[in-house]
């Protein structure tokens, strides 16, 4: 096998973005079962990180249409999906800095929409595509997962109001694990086959392997590892966001959201809807929030959200964009990107260090927090 | 461009439907297994038919197979 130096940058950066979607998607999973207490923090992001890499090697199915048509393959370069992934992991990481739950989903597509329209100009984006593969389902599927979320509380309240508070209260605990477990592993046959794709394009595209082969075993191998571990390393900025910022969350609820999150996910990727697990697990709790009656959910965080995903894909394109731009003009250029891409993650990180959220203090909040709190 | 307005319909219905369902399940099933706890659930007094030890276990148990089954076939969804 021979790789040329860009394609192993590929891999690399590809791998990278992969365990910036694995910490910044354990939140989805398992922010309900660490605030509610159901799992003890370091034993949640373990399932979780387990259940990615065995998530990772159940199907294959995502990964052969990971552009999902958004962009025309045949006229782009491994350059500018390096490029992409690069808008991509920049934005996971200030999102993370700001316990935004952000759709590493879109991040990359932004990534790579951006990069391909320096590159290769607007008839390479299908924007049609963009539409219903991406906005549609963005807008339905944080809805969809809300109100069945919110029906599923409201139910489970009144009709565990007749039984006994201890063994309702153990019997949701036990319930979570199952739900949360059930989101875990939708999140590895969905996210973590998103870089098996990135990989696999970029070796198609470097002439290494034949059009239309399936990742091989290394690249599903390396793929589940890398999101396992990120995830297993946790987004605790971001659980704490989803966990204790949105809701005062109790077993319950969490069940109902987890359960929510699960069978959307499922369902959709089952007939077909590409989708972002992130709205989705955060629509179901912010519906579980309001399904309890007296429970305030606050709405102001919702909005700081809503910025956040509204911005996701134009931002990450911006940055593919340019980094497409600066890449482009040879190997100094792709060199400058890479070494751009390393200072800003060391940056971001040692901002995150002057406010550490980790396992020990993530459910420590004085809840419930003011919207307008300054991170 | 085509949206599958039919398939997100049906996506729709049957999430709705699906994780409605679980959720009544198990209540239902910790309302049964409560009656192993205490012989009148929600007090002597709230006008409701007693549930004995046994039947509350029999409706948990009954609840409980349920959510299994669906809990089997959604994994048999994400392994196929």
């Amino acid at each position: 096998m021979d790789l040329s130096l860009i394609v192993i940058v590929v891999i690399v950066t590809a791998l990278a973005f992969d365990f910036t979607n694995g910490f910044h998607d354990t939140a989805n999973a398992m922010a309900t079962s660490i605030a509610t207490g159901a799992l003890r923090p370091k034993v949640a992001v373990t399932i979780a990180g387990i259940l990615n890499l065995v998530g990772a090697f159940l199907s294959v199915e995502v990964a052969r249409t990971i552009s999902s048509g958004l962009v025309d393959e045949t006229r782009i370069s491994p350059v500018v999906i390096f490029a992409g992934l690069v808008g991509a992991i920049l934005w996971n990481l200030l999102t993370w800095l700001l316990g935004l739950p952000s759709s590493s989903s879109h991040a990359l597509f932004g990534g790579l929409i951006g990069a391909t329209l320096v590159a290769a100009g607007t008839g390479a984006v299908n924007f049609g595509a963009v539409l219903t593969k991406v906005i549609l389902p963005a807008v339905i599927s944080p809805l969809l997962a809300g109100l069945v979320a919110l029906l599923g509380t409201y139910l489970a309240y009144r009709i565990t109001q007749r039984g006994e508070d201890g063994t309702v209260k153990g019997g949701f605990k036990v319930g979570q694990i199952v739900s949360a477990s059930m989101v875990a592993l939708a999140h590895g046959t969905n996210d973590a086959q998103k870089t098996m794709g990135v990989i696999t394009l970029t070796l198609i595209t470097a002439g290494v392997l034949a059009p239309d082969s399936g990742p091989p075993f290394w690249v599903v191998l390396s793929a589940g590892l890398a999101i396992a571990l990120g995830t297993y390393i946790g987004g605790w900025r971001i659980i704490r966001t989803l966990g204790k910022r949105v809701s005062e969350i109790q077993t319950p609820q969490g069940f109902a959201a987890e359960t929510s999150a699960a069978t959307v996910i499922l369902a959709s990727s089952h007939l077909g809807f590409s989708l972002s697990t992130t709205q989705v697990a955060t629509g179901a709790i912010f519906g579980a929030g309001a399904g309890r009656r007296l429970a305030s959910v606050q709405w102001g965080v919702a909005g700081q959200m809503a910025v956040a995903w509204l911005l996701t894909l134009p931002a990450a394109a911006v940055v593919g964009a340019v980094a497409a731009w600066v890449a482009s003009t040879g190997t100094v250029g792709t060199v400058v990107v890479a070494i751009a891409l390393v200072a800003s993650a060391a940056g971001i990180y040692a901002a995150s260090r002057r406010n550490p959220i980790t396992a020990h203090n993530v459910n420590d909040v004085p809840a419930p927090v003011p919207a307008t709190t300054n991170a | 461009m085509t949206v599958a307005w039919g398939s997100l319909f049906v996506v729709c219905l049957v999430s709705l439907a699906v994780g409605v369902t679980i959720v009544v399940l198990a209540s239902f099933a910790l309302v049964g297994l409560s009656a192993r706890q205490r012989a009148a659930v929600g007090g002597p007094h709230d006008g409701a038919p007693t549930l004995s030890a046994g039947a509350g276990t029999a409706i948990a148990g009954v609840c409980l197979l349920a959510i299994a089954a669906i809990v089997a076939y959604g994994l048999s969804i994400i392994i196929a």
